[in-house]
């Protein structure tokens, strides 16, 4: 029996080969059902899309330091946003927590062998690279310039790219999405250890948990308009095309119902990943866990009713513009009491600032920083002037780059010893962290001013007066890729050379800190009894706390 | 450029509300990142490791009351802001009476308008300050969007429908159209110019504009003498016109007629001598409600009415 604090962390068991010694071949990697391993196939896949992602955006910061077209044609332009957009949403944001980071802890962190469908969790994996190999083919074989979007009639008709080889990639691994999801929540439903009661789980678990509900209810209506978009583009059945009798707008609303909750999927991994990085770097439990257990269901659930807000003036009606207006506001509330959670977090605690908490406290200001922006977008006048400009962009891009980026790598950092078993250089990753903060500021921060001013998105040459703004933003993403690139290097160094971890680095008490870094095949050598709650730091400050802690508050 | 371009002109009575909301808005968010900045800052320093700070048990409201006392007061701002900002859009539910009626079509990659003079221009609107103006717009291809900053207004343009965007030009100048919905290689060259002028200039370059062919003239006078309150809004009351020069025409009494000029005029004239079969006979003769000239320009128009996406 382990118990499960920090101070009862069990030595490297000679008898126990790490996950990672269980196997040298190919095939011992690629017929792995261990999701620790699945975990790093998907680390690799998603790090190679978000190199590909970022390299077309470096083009177009590039092409956009004039205000003129200057290496790209407008056409090639266009499919590099497309590029972009579709590598950054599908191949990498969707996948990257989850899949890699929910993969390696969610048993782990719930005291289980393995997830419910360890098999299922390969195939995953496979479904998710064929997709991206069909979506990249598109890309190689000339582009697709409809934008991440695929706006019909435009996609259906007009469209003299592959959208349909680009849609089928995603179509694909929408599968991968959905099975990754029920996987997870069948694992959390049936593969808790003894003592792991739902109020005990730690908040990255119940973040996994909501992410998949939303997972599993979302994807297929993505899956569906973009067969829509297959079906009118390659047989001509009439959806979408006004003349023969379809509607345009039907395609908007199937697309963003799907694609508001998306945003959701790679926000809430998010959360979660930084509710554990900053109990721990705080050495405090989490203020309000059961706050911040109901916030994310509340995300989870509302998430599906505001989508008309990418709408407004799409042709909506003034009265569903009303309601949907009124919605995003509602679910703005819980994201809001989540940023005071987390301050609250901070308040009596005994903080350190390692490299993983640097990107925890710099994903909670830009994430409070693009959600009020999103309040500007819920209100329909504003919306009106800013919608398909780069306020959007700016917006977008603090939530997901700002907020899900930021997560991944303080994640990356804070498990990286857990995964690897080994140390990387503190001195780099806080170097890294607090470059990636200041170069997303200098890139994103004047998008917002430019798109209040009236710069719309999308567009390759635009107005001399915005020049100043774009190449602020251009500077700001060659300081944001050098951040980028860092990790890399001094990772791929530890991974090499790196001194070799202590089972528990960072005396987290969470469970998957409770067994050997990295952890053995079959991840505990007995399994652990759970008899209290995930954030036990307060034993080392007040002892009396932890019956409070304990109960769950 | 000396200057940063912070905001564009605000040039239309609706820019100045936005403008408000805007600023409100940005002061709110201001004293809340200073809030939460703040707070994290301060127990940053002071919950360090290592500082002096007490760090006993939390009093105990500090917990769920707490909580649920900034839950309540996040939601009652929120509906504060969206109530307000509901508030401010009302002005703007329906377009107002009298406004000067432009048509505008768009399409890869150009601005066509039509002013109810006849005028046409491409790329270029004149409009009249003070005076509301209201654009029926459509699209011949994919899904554009008219967008003019200085004006805060931008609607989305379709190409199966004819949607509505009005506001009041409230300065003089000239001031940028844009393409604000990606629609193809072009995009970010679709766009053009509005000329805010003076209601005298603006009637003057109508006048000097106007499209004096016979068919613009007929459709002056179609909209002038309200054919289109039966003839185009109700299908049940009137039977429709476009593509009607030239066909045969089933009437009560299992009669049928060529639709050719005299039938036009007769109809005008003399609608109950041919009653369209299904219809009532309820439409009033303008024998003397139009001038002979504007019969014949009625005729005219009557013949280049084709269905189709074109207003």
């Amino acid at each position: 029996m382990t118990d499960a604090t920090f101070d009862a962390v069990p030595e490297r068991s000679s008898s126990a080969p790490s996950y990672l010694e269980d196997g040298h071949t190919v095939a011992s990697w690629l017929f792995t059902t261990d999701h620790k391993r699945i975990a790093i196939l998907y680390a690799a896949g998603i790090t190679f899309f978000f190199f590909i992602g970022g390299a077309a955006a470096t083009l177009m910061r590039l092409e956009l330091v004039t205000p003129y077209a200057n290496f790209l044609s407008p056409d090639e332009y266009n499919r590099l946003f497309t590029l972009h957009g579709v590598i950054m949403v599908w191949f990498f944001l969707i996948p990257s927590i989850p899949a890699v980071m929910g993969n390696f802890l969610l048993p782990l962190m719930i005291g289980a062998r393995d997830v419910a469908f360890p098999r299922l969790n390969l195939v995953s994996w496979y479904v998710y690279i064929f997709g991206g190999i069909v979506t990249l083919y598109s890309l190689v074989a000339g582009g697709v310039d409809t934008g991440w979007t695929f706006y019909t009639p435009f996609s259906t008709m007009f469209s003299n790219s592959h959208v349909l080889a680009a849609a089928a990639g995603i179509f694909i691994a929408g599968f991968s999405t959905i099975a990754t999801g029920v996987n997870f929540i069948t694992t959390v439903h049936t593969e808790r250890t003894e003592g792991m009661t739902w109020f005990r789980l730690p908040l990255f678990v119940w973040a996994m948990y909501a992410t998949s509900i939303v997972m599993v209810l979302a994807t297929p209506v993505l899956a569906a308009s973009l067969l829509m978009i297959v079906c009118e583009r390659l047989f001509h059945l009439p959806i979408f095309n006004p003349d023969t009798g379809g509607d345009p707008l039907l395609f908007q609303h199937l697309f963003w119902f799907y694609s508001h909750p998306a945003v959701y999927i790679m926000i809430l991994p998010a959360m979660g990943v930084v509710s554990e990085i900053i109990a721990c770097f705080a050495r405090r439990q989490i203020f309000g866990y059961r706050f911040m257990v109901y916030a994310m269901i509340a995300i989870a659930g509302i998430g599906f009713f505001v989508w008309g807000h990418h709408m407004f003036v799409a042709g909506s009606s003034n009265y569903a513009n009303l309601v949907f207006s009124l919605l995003s506001f509602i679910v703005a509330v819980p994201s809001a009491i989540k940023v005071f959670n987390w301050t609250a977090s901070l308040y009596r605690g005994r903080i350190t600032f390692e490299a993983p908490m640097l990107y925890a406290l710099g994903f909670v200001g830009l994430f409070t920083v693009g959600g009020l922006t999103g309040l500007f977008l819920a209100m329909i006048p504003i919306d009106v002037h800013v919608t398909d400009t780069y306020f959007v962009i700016a917006h977008f891009h603090y939530i997901m780059v700002g907020g899900s980026v930021s997560a991944f790598f303080g994640g990356l950092h804070y498990w990286w010893p857990k995964v690897t078993g080994r140390l990387y250089h503190e001195g780099f990753a806080r170097f890294a962290a607090i470059l990636m903060f200041f170069g997303f500021n200098f890139t994103f921060f004047p998008q917002f001013i430019m798109g209040y001013a009236g710069m719309p998105r999308r567009y390759e040459v635009y107005p001399p007066v915005f020049q100043i703004y774009h190449v602020m933003s251009s500077a700001g993403a060659s300081v944001l890729a050098v951040a980028y690139l860092m990790p890399l290097f001094y990772l791929g160094w530890s991974l090499l050379h790196g001194e070799r971890s202590p089972p528990n680095p960072w005396r987290a008490t969470g469970l998957e800190w409770q067994t050997s870094s990295p952890p053995p095949k079959q991840n505990f050598l007995v399994p652990p009894r759970v008899a209290h709650g995930p954030y036990r730091y307060h034993a080392e400050q007040d002892p009396s706390d932890l019956a409070e802690i304990d109960s769950g508050r | 450029m000396n200057q940063l371009f912070l905001f564009p002109p605000a040039a239309s009575l609706e820019a100045k509300g936005v403008d408000q909301l805007y600023f409100v808005m940005l002061g709110l968010s201001f004293a809340i990142l200073a809030l939460v900045f703040g707070l994290i800052v301060v127990f940053a320093w002071r919950y360090r490791a290592g500082s002096g700070a007490r760090r006993s048990k939390l009093p105990g409201f500090y917990a769920h009351e707490m909580e649920i006392g900034w839950t309540l007061a996040t939601l009652l701002v929120f509906l504060g802001i969206y109530g307000w900002s509901v508030e401010a859009r009302q002005v703007h539910w329906a377009p107002p009476h009298g406004a000067l009626n432009v048509r505008v079509v768009a399409k890869q990659w150009m601005w066509k308008f039509e002013h109810p003079s006849g005028a046409r221009e491409i790329d270029a609107l004149h409009l009249p300050l003070g005076v509301p103006v209201r654009l029926d717009m459509t699209s011949q291809d994919v899904i554009h969007s008219f967008y003019v900053p200085a004006f805060r207004e931008k609607q989305d343009v379709l190409p199966d429908r004819i949607v509505t965007l009005w506001f009041t030009p409230s300065r003089l100048g000239q001031y940028a159209i844009r393409c604000a919905e990606y629609c193809g290689t072009n995009h970010s060259l679709m766009g053009g110019e509005v000329y805010v002028v003076t209601p005298a200039e603006y009637a003057r370059w109508a006048d000097r504009n106007a499209d004096r062919s016979l068919p613009a003239a007929g459709a002056r006078s179609f909209a002038a003498l309200g054919c289109a309150g039966c003839h185009e809004a109700r299908a049940d009351l009137a039977p429709r016109l476009a593509d009607l020069y030239g066909s045969k025409v089933a009437l009560e009494g299992n009669r049928s007629v060529l639709a050719d000029d005299a039938y036009l005029e007769r109809s005008i004239l003399d609608p109950r001598a041919d009653i369209v079969k299904g219809y009532l006979p309820i439409m009033p003769s303008y024998r003397g409600v139009a001038t002979p000239e504007e019969v014949s320009a009625l005729v005219a128009y009557l013949k280049t009415m084709k269905s189709g996406r074109t207003p």
